[in-house]
């Protein structure tokens, strides 16, 4: 089909072509991206190639300057003048040689301080030796935590080292072909000069890439093993050690849900047993029944993948005031088991993977209206603001900024305590008559929702009406007065014109804007805190928690961290992935990048 | 918005018999649509008139909270029925001016003085522009060593008041040198990153800018128990959390260059390049000619940098952990209005928050235009 047909067709004719389209390519994109995965490992392995051959015949035919150079580091340098790079070189390989080889590392009370190298084997299985006591004395065993650290630190180090070592070697190499050509070298003088002219950009990125390597990656490649690791509350360092433990932890948080129901019982001595039953969704459910008979009947049920189970209230247990449940078992092993009794106790503990699609689907529910409803609500507030005899536009306009220019931790309590059951929205209603109890604001929890994602407009109408505005005065009059005479009404216009004139200038904004919604903290942390807790979430997960909120809760309140770790990397995941799919569909983000 | 202002006021009219389009002044029959225009401008008046209150409201009720006398925690009505000054009095509780420590530094008395003067004036003379010219360009030098010295000046006094025994000044005293330095050191960090990838050619420069995307996608909370370690290792939690806090806010800040760098991205080229070839090292380039022409971002990343500090609460409450002392403002409040008890001490965060949120403010609008020229900037260029 060729462009002259494709524009013949009705619009949903086009959509469906170009829906079509995308499917039919997706086929063609893969084995592209296969090819182009080979061809990266092809160039990898040849860069490799060449490289280790020209360390080789740089050291072959290399004068005995280069030949020292490639165990004392700097010595080329040095020997051909070049003073200040020769002893920067050897400055630094000593000093990495004494981290590597000198014992200054203390990981252990039991242990004697350990060398950068020792660390490194010790990465294996993070520490072997346990706390124990000595009398009455403890003494603490390995620290794990101290062990990982200090592991990837020197790992850190020695890929800096060996990178370094290549810069050295390579220095000869130049150095040798500047004095063959009968050139003279750069002198001390000459180094320190070009730092702030052919060599400014390193002079400037050198501390900003340093803070950013100690202080971001560092941190972030620690975090990412940790999510392999067990490193919780039950395995906190120095007591006790934490280790490998694979893709466990994955699982946890994602294990779909199971194919097989577990049922299990304990006897709890007087005719009454404990039946506790692993659900399909991961959800465990305790409940103590003295219908012995019908419970082993459960059990033998329960052995194949077709079991199924159900539950349902039946009224009130007069004595108790309790809930009376009655269960359903279903198989193909045998008969249908019904279990009722008189008195239920019923424990269920949601399964962390349960918790976490229902923290990510409420993630991406507010990411959206966070940014989409602020988005149209700001440009119509900036629209409004804008309009032709409209006065006082300088003062509206400085009035919604006060929300920007308060620190959000004041204005953001304040309005969390005025929607509290005490607060002075709900105190004023009462006494005004209108409402007998409080309004749920905090404590239910769809209400809790709404009243977030009410707030947030508050607080970001006036930003997007700043960008709004800006971008409103950059669209050419003229075309509004052509749409004007062609009898265009205002919504035509706005649909017409200023939607996508914002929609195009925008686009970017707006990615930006919902990936960092999806981690939006201060909101929920300030407002809700995450409340109200829900019965059927797990790791002390609330209704209104984020994905984010919840990762630090897990750090800080429950000390969960293998499992903050692999959400911060789900985190990731999930903004990674909507923004590749943003930056190959919508074309002012991708053209915007190289708008230079 | 000057061009849509030149277009006259004429109605348009399509004269289907003749053919053409006709300007013509407003008649008689065109009242209605007047009078429809001025509907619609009253009910835009009504909607932004609402919308001032509901966004002024919670602050005004935040002053008058402050000066409530009654004690308790939240009340059913807005307007106090017994004014007092107490919930400040007790924010400054305690506090001192120590003459010992002004008396020891006899010689930054003097500067004090010095700086005092220079320093207002310089401030003044800061945020009022003008055009420039050659003594223009001396004058304004002085005013940049004078802001200098204004800064000089505030820590100087600072360092004499006596805030052992009084929490609130002593954490609003921790918030303001977090903030300074987070200021000046911040700022040099995201206009060296941002002017750099902008501006100069380099093998990894692509890799740079790529790499620092995918880091920007991790959430920033994953890291904090490492960074807690790390500043451990250097002694700078509990007792070293100001300093702590500093390095860590500021040792990732070039990571936030974009807008910096879209800003540097629409002057030219061609001026770097006539200064190289007149004989200008880069350094050059960059301090003489595309700093001065980059004012309005650098004070846009100052005040980013400044207001940064004052909400942190995250980060700030857990490296300070339990060492009072140490807690910035955003904190402090947070523990005294989220305790269960926090009736007690409701108006007393009010009024705190009034003391916090105004200097903030009135910085925040003084410099307002270079915000929004940098946001609007911002989100053009993604």
């Amino acid at each position: 089909m060729n462009d002259l047909d494709f524009l013949r067709l009705s619009k949903p004719q086009k959509l469906l072509h170009k829906l079509k389209t995308a499917i039919l390519g997706i086929p063609g994109k893969l084995l592209g991206s296969l090819k182009g995965l080979v061809m990266w490992f092809v160039n990898l392995f040849k860069g490799i190639g060449h490289f280790l051959a020209d360390l080789v015949m740089t050291y072959v035919r290399g004068d005995w300057k280069t030949k020292i150079s490639y165990t004392v580091m700097g010595f080329g340098s040095m020997a051909r003048g070049q003073w200040l790079r020769g002893v920067m070189f050897f400055v630094f390989q000593t000093l990495f040689n004494m981290y590597l080889f000198m014992p200054i590392l203390k990981i252990s009370e039991s242990r004697e301080p350990l060398c950068g190298l020792n660390v490194v084997t010790l990465l294996a299985n993070l520490g072997t030796v346990e706390t124990a006591k000595k009398g009455r004395v403890t003494v603490y065993g390995d620290n794990s935590f101290l062990i990982l650290l200090y592991g990837v630190l020197t790992l850190f180090l020695i890929v800096a080292f060996l990178y370094t070592w290549y810069v050295n070697v390579k220095q000869n190499k130049i150095s040798e072909q500047i004095l063959k050509s009968g050139k003279k070298l750069k002198t001390a003088k000459d180094d320190m000069a070009s730092m702030l002219d052919s060599q400014f950009h390193k002079t400037l990125l050198a501390i900003p890439t340093a803070g950013v390597t100690m202080f971001t990656i560092l941190p972030i490649i620690f975090m990412i093993l940790v999510a392999f690791t067990n490193y919780d509350n039950q395995h906190q360092p120095p007591q006790k050690l934490f280790t490998w433990v694979g893709f466990e932890n994955f699982q946890t948080l994602l294990s779909a849900e199971s194919n097989d129901l577990g049922v299990d019982i304990t006897d709890k001595g007087n005719g009454t047993v404990t039946l506790t039953i692993t659900a399909k969704d991961g959800d465990i459910i305790t409940v103590d029944t003295t219908d012995v008979a019908a419970a082993q009947a459960a059990d033998a049920l329960a052995v194949d993948s077709s079991a199924e189970f159900s539950f349902e209230t039946i009224g009130t247990n007069a004595e108790t005031g309790k809930d009376n449940y009655r269960l359903t078992f279903t198989g193909d092993a045998g008969e249908p088991v019904t279990l009722e009794a008189t008195s239920w106790l019923y424990v269920s503990t949601p399964s962390f993977s349960h918790t976490f699609k229902q923290v990510l689907l409420w993630t991406l529910i507010w990411a959206f209206f966070a940014t989409f409803l602020n988005y149209f609500l700001g440009m119509l507030v900036a629209i409004m603001i804008n309009k032709k005899g409209i006065k006082f536009k300088k003062m509206w306009r400085t009035i919604l900024v006060m929300t920007i220019a308060i620190p959000q931790f004041i204005s953001l309590l304040y309005v969390s305590k005025m929607f509290a059951a005490d607060g002075l929205i709900n105190g004023m209603l009462m006494n005004w008559g209108w409402i007998t109890e409080p309004l749920p604001f905090w404590t239910n929890a769809n209400w809790a929702r709404v009243t977030i994602i009410g707030i947030n407009v508050w607080i970001g109408i006036p930003y997007l009406m700043l960008i709004a505005t800006g971008i409103l005065m950059n669209i050419p009059a003229d075309l509004y007065e052509s749409a004007r005479i062609d009898g265009a009404n205002a919504f035509q216009t706005y649909m017409k014109i200023t939607l996508p004139y914002m929609l195009f200038v925008t686009g970017p904004y707006l990615l930006t804007s919902f990936t960092g919604n999806i981690n939006n903290f201060n909101v929920i942390f300030l407002l809700s805190g995450g409340k109200p807790l829900g019965m059927d979430l797990a790791g002390n997960a609330g209704n209104t928690d984020l994905l984010i909120t919840w990762l630090y809760k897990m750090t800080v309140t429950d000390s969960n961290y293998k499992l903050a770790a692999v959400m911060g990397i789900l985190v990731f995941v999930v903004c990674a992935v909507i923004n590749l799919v943003v930056y190959n569909f919508i074309p002012s983000v991708k053209n915007e990048e190289d708008f230079q | 918005m000057a061009k849509k202002n030149n277009i006259p006021e004429v109605d348009i009219i399509v004269d289907e018999k003749a053919g053409v389009i006709r300007e013509v002044e407003p008649d008689k029959k065109l009242r209605s649509k007047k009078g429809h225009e001025r509907r619609v401008n009253g009910a835009i008046y009504a909607i932004l008139i609402l919308m001032s209150i509901i966004w002024l409201c919670p602050f005004v009720f935040l002053v008058l909270q402050s000066f409530r006398g009654e004690s308790g925690g939240q009340v059913a009505y807005v307007i106090p029925k017994q004014w007092t000054l107490d919930n400040y009095a007790f924010l400054f509780q305690g506090v001192g001016f120590s003459l010992q420590t002004l008396v020891k530094d006899l010689p930054n008395i003097i500067l004090t003085v010095i700086t005092n003067v220079l320093g207002i004036w310089g401030m003044v003379a800061f945020l009022r522009r003008k055009p420039k010219n050659p003594i223009e360009k001396t004058k304004g030098n002085l005013k940049a060593a004078a802001l200098v010295f204004g800064v000089l000046l505030l820590i100087n006094f600072m360092r004499c008041v006596d805030s052992t025994n009084c929490d609130f000044v002593r954490w609003f005293m921790n918030t303001l040198t977090i903030a300074l330095f987070c200021a000046v050191i911040q700022t040099v960090m995201v206009l060296s990153v941002s002017y750099t990838l902008s501006r100069m050619r380099f093998k990894g420069r692509k890799l740079i800018m790529n790499v620092v995307l995918v880091l920007g996608m991790f959430p920033g909370f994953l890291t904090m128990i490492v960074l807690y370690y790390l500043l451990k290792m250097f002694g700078l939690t509990q007792a070293g959390a100001v300093p702590g806090l500093i390095l860590i806010s500021c040792a990732s800040s070039g990571m936030g260059y974009y807008i910096s760098k879209g800003f540097f991205d629409t002057i030219p080229k061609s001026l770097d390049e006539s200064a190289r070839i007149d004989g200008a090292t880069r350094f050059q380039v960059f301090l003489k000619i595309i700093m001065p022409m980059a004012k309005p971002i650098v004070i846009y990343t100052i005040l980013m940098a400044f207001m940064g500090p004052w909400g942190d609460y995250v980060f700030a409450s857990y490296v300070a952990f339990g060492h009072k002392a140490s807690y910035n403002v955003a904190v402090g409040l947070y523990r005294w209005v989220n305790t269960n008890d926090y009736q007690g001490y409701f108006t007393r965060f009010c009024a705190g928050g009034v003391l916090v949120a105004i200097p903030i403010t009135v910085l925040f609008m003084a410099l307002q235009k270079y915000y929004v020229e940098g946001v609007t900037g911002g989100a053009v260029k993604g």
